[in-house]
């Protein structure tokens, strides 16, 4: 993918809301705010954005860079800019981050505009409805009515199911990718030992570090280590890492051996440096959380009788954390419907993380998809 | 198969109502889903496992869903289509028997089309001693993808047997149909089926 094709230099915005948000918890937020970035523009009938969705650990910087020499560009560079699946030329993109989040929204480790002191603990637990509210807010303010789409991948791919519930009119398409319509036992085990690392790390103080001056970086460490073997196949790691030593010979001892400890510790550092741990606890209790069929007996395809957006609903092979299976029944509820959908599954052999790469036939499926879009503006 | 408009797409047009529900199965680049669009404005969803295919299928803005039919329908519900159609896949699949009690659990009707194993120039090529090779079976005998081919007559014994009604049954050689000792002078099998 060539520098051309990029949106270039970008610059994030800072959207202030006064309006009460009422959340699904029951608890009130007197005010909030949304970082937020937008690339291409929004055309006169208002009627070309598409809001992408983050997960767990992502942010409103979606494609660009702040600063030419940034060393990377937004998190999901790969897919929007002009010529790109998600083309610029033709839609004005909208990437936000996540009430909760420690990127420029409020969270945990904003101020408290009642207190004058950062939330911490203090800071309710959102869910993927609240979000999709506040988006929707976001969007309002933008003066834009509807959306051409919502995309997300993975903690995304639920918000974009959600919009489609939550706002049926709002929203004309769904492209849901590595979801699932909600998490499995597994899922919410591997999400329980994350925030375990966290809440039993000393320096965590019942999520009121800031005040310490102080970050819980061991468990947030741990919490992104145990993450990235789950977003990871074993193929993907057999063929990155196999077994291959850090030095030449085993050192018996307890340092750093193998290349694969090594990835490991190097992703869990970065992640502790640059993560707030109070944020990465409530996404993953969104993840949680999220269950659109819950109210319906379980029942998915009676939870998506409101819907009336399109749907791609595209999976990975090798992705055993969000498996295709999760995203069949995503199908077929909207089978159910009669909706109009289509369903891809990747051959992959990167997991969970197949959905942020380049791979040519996966790219080629949301160029295609966008194409369509852009053709019904 | 080519992309070209094929000599069954016809047929299973006059078979389909207008505005149905229709299921393709492994429904290639999405030749007769579009056909049937265009002409009858059904309401299409295709089956395809083939990543370029499946592409293609989307390409033509069609509803596509990627999976293996061998492993049945189970993502569909019980007589949730007004049709679900085989068109030219039955003699390629393993589970020959389940997937058309699968289309007959999903649809209220099924069309299956095949080519007709009796047709009297498959037989001569037979008793010539080689493996057929014609129009509407273009491989040779290793690298055919046709692994349960079937003469009409025995079709006809497998619906009986199974209770499988016949709606309609119509037999095409060069896009006529045929109507004298059909399982002799017919290339092309069609069969309208419905649940007895």
């Amino acid at each position: 993918m060539s520098e051309k094709n990029s949106v270039g230099l970008v610059k994030a915005k800072l959207a202030q809301f006064t309006k009460p948000l009422k959340l699904t918890s029951g608890k009130k937020l007197p005010s909030y705010e949304l970082a937020y970035e937008t690339y291409g523009t929004l055309n006169a009938k208002k009627n070309n954005a598409v809001l992408v969705c983050h997960a767990l650990s992502g942010n409103h910087h979606v494609a660009g860079r702040y600063k030419k020499d940034d060393k990377y560009p937004g998190w999901w560079d790969n897919l929007i800019g002009p010529g790109r699946p998600l083309d610029t030329d033709r839609f004005f993109v909208i990437g936000v981050n996540n009430l909760g989040g420690c990127h420029g929204s409020s969270g945990s480790k904003s101020i408290n505009p009642k207190t004058k002191k950062p939330w911490g603990s203090d800071f309710p637990i959102v869910t993927v409805e609240d979000w999709v509210n506040t988006q929707a807010a976001l969007i309002d303010q933008l003066g834009i009515e509807s959306l051409a789409a919502v995309i997300g991948g993975s903690l995304g791919g639920m918000q974009a199911i959600q919009w489609t519930l939550s706002y049926p009119k709002r929203v004309r398409h769904a492209i849901v990718i590595a979801a699932a319509p909600n998490l499995t036992a597994q899922n919410v085990a591997f999400n329980e030992v994350a925030r375990q690392a966290i809440i039993t790390d000393p320096d965590f103080y019942n999520g009121d570090y800031y005040r310490f001056k102080k970050k819980p970086k061991r468990g947030l460490r741990i919490a992104r280590m145990l993450g990235h073997i789950t977003y990871l196949s074993d193929d993907a790691m057999g063929m990155k890492f196999g077994r291959k030593l850090k030095n030449k010979n085993i050192e018996y001892s307890f340092d750093v051996n193998f290349e694969m400890e090594s990835y490991l510790h190097h992703q869990g550092d970065k992640f502790a440096e640059e993560f707030d741990a109070n944020t990465y606890l409530r996404m993953t209790r969104a993840l949680d959380y999220f269950d659109p069929a819950k109210d319906y007996q379980g029942n998915l395809s009676k939870a998506f009788k409101k819907v009336e957006a399109e749907f791609l609903v595209v999976s990975f092979t090798s992705d055993w954390r969000f498996s295709p299976q999760r995203s069949k029944e995503i199908v077929k509820a909207l089978l159910d419907n009669e909706l109009t959908v289509s369903y891809a599954e990747v051959t992959a052999q990167h997991g969970h993380d197949a959905f942020l790469m380049s791979d040519p036939h996966y790219h080629g499926i949301l160029t295609t998809y966008f194409k369509k879009i852009a053709n019904q503006l | 198969m080519s992309a070209q408009f094929r000599q069954d797409f016809a047929v299973i047009a006059n078979w389909i109502p207008f505005g149905a529900k229709v299921l393709d199965l492994g429904c290639e680049d999405g030749s007769l889903l579009k056909f049937l669009e265009g002409s009858l404005e059904v309401k299409g969803y295709g089956i395809e496992k083939d990543d370029t295919h499946w592409l293609n299928t989307l390409k033509q803005g069609l509803n596509v869903i990627q999976m293996d039919l061998e492993s049945g329908l189970s993502g569909f519900e019980s007589q949730s289509f007004d049709v679900v159609v085989l068109s030219q896949t039955l003699q390629a699949m393993h589970n020959t028997e389940k997937i058309v009690y699968e289309m007959l659990r999903v649809g209220k009707e099924a069309i299956v089309t095949f080519p007709n194993f009796g047709y009297w120039r498959h037989r001569i090529q037979l008793i010539q001693g080689q493996m057929p090779v014609s129009k509407t079976l273009p491989y040779e005998w290793y690298n055919t993808p046709n692994i349960h081919l079937c003469t009409i007559k025995d079709f006809d014994e497998f619906c009986v047997k199974n209770k499988i009604g016949v709606k309609e049954r119509l037999i095409l050689t060069h896009s006529k149909p045929i109507h004298l000792m059909p399982n002799l002078m017919g290339a092309l099998a069609m069969y309208r089926l419905v649940s007895k």
